[in-house]
């Protein structure tokens, strides 16, 4: 009888946490909402650029794509859009190294192999013949083990900077800041 | 009185079943109204012009930190993904109803699960619709 209890104990625990995986977390509460950082990324991926042709900056904006090595997956001018992505192995040579000297421990060292960049290239016109053109980078970084271990938004400043000055180039305009 | 191995035999049966059910419910999702999930994903707009409103949606899911991942201009659709620790993936539509009116209808993914939750439809509309009413005004 006494064995029996504890199987049931056992059984109900199993139960218990089932549901609890079942109700995973939900939506954050803040994913749909704008946020104080919401205008300062605005302001960081975004420039505005002194012309009305809108087909030709989308043009010069595929060309800078193409020059950072990333595949066109999307574009639809009439919206001025083009989603773009690129995959790039990522692997340290040191992780290699270090992964050799944990496996003589028989540990496993995981470390970062694959990533995916997604980018996404929308334009849109003001009044005054100008334009913007906002674009946004995410990744998705894989390791050894094919396992996510990232999957967010590029943040670093340098990054949506060289985009631009490369493009100001291109078109052979300046991009201003707004 | 019953064994305990016909009892226990019997509790892991009834979970296997349930796990089939939930796994053929998945495909057409039967789990909740049409009429209210399609009450909770729509909103109309008075604004007629279809191309103004798919950039302002696009500008709009930028805003809130989205990548696009596909837009059409004719079938009037817009598709993004935010990745922020989880991925929200969300397709917004666009029709028009008569000729002063857009009907936009968004519907999104959590991770693997659909959001049914009121809730974050309304922040994305409230969002969409402070935009339309920035574009309005010109700033």
């Amino acid at each position: 009888m006494r064995l029996e209890k504890t199987i049931w104990i056992g059984l109900f625990i199993i139960w218990v946490s089932m549901h609890m995986m079942a109700c995973q977390r939900g939506i954050p509460r803040e994913a749909l909402m704008f946020t104080p950082e919401s205008l300062a990324d605005r302001q960081l991926q975004t420039r505005v650029f002194e012309t009305s042709n809108e087909s030709k900056l989308l043009e010069a904006s595929a060309a800078v794509l193409q020059d950072l090595g990333f595949t066109i997956d999307e574009s639809e001018v009439k919206c001025g859009v083009i989603v773009c992505s690129k995959d790039r192995n990522v692997t340290e040579f040191y992780n290699i190294g270090l992964s050799v000297i944990a496996s003589l421990f028989f540990i496993d060292y995981e470390y970062a192999t694959r990533q995916k960049v997604m980018a996404s290239l929308v334009t849109r016109p003001l009044e005054q013949n100008r334009i913007t053109v906002r674009i946004t980078f995410q990744h998705l970084v894989w390791d050894t083990e094919k396992d996510l271990i990232k999957n967010e938004r590029v943040n670093e400043p340098e990054i949506y900077q060289e985009f631009f000055s490369k493009l100001s180039k291109s078109v052979f305009l300046t991009g201003h800041e707004i | 009185m019953k064994k305990p191995i016909t009892r226990i035999i019997i509790f892991f049966l009834i979970f296997t079943f349930w796990a089939c059910a939930a796994r053929q419910r998945n495909i057409l999702e039967a789990n909740d109204s049409q009429v209210r999930l399609r009450s909770i994903q729509s909103r109309v707009f008075d604004y007629s012009d279809r191309n103004r409103m798919l950039r302002t949606v696009i500008a709009t899911l930028q805003d809130l930190g989205f990548v696009i991942d596909d837009a059409d201009e004719n079938l009037g659709t817009v598709s993004g993904t935010k990745r922020s620790g989880y991925s929200l993936r969300m397709t917004v539509s666009i029709r028009s109803r008569g000729d002063a009116q857009l009907i936009v209808r968004s519907n999104a993914q959590f991770n693997l699960q659909t959001v049914d939750d009121p809730e974050p439809y309304q922040q994305f509309f409230s969002a969409l619709s402070k935009a339309l009413f920035l574009e309005a005004q010109k700033i």
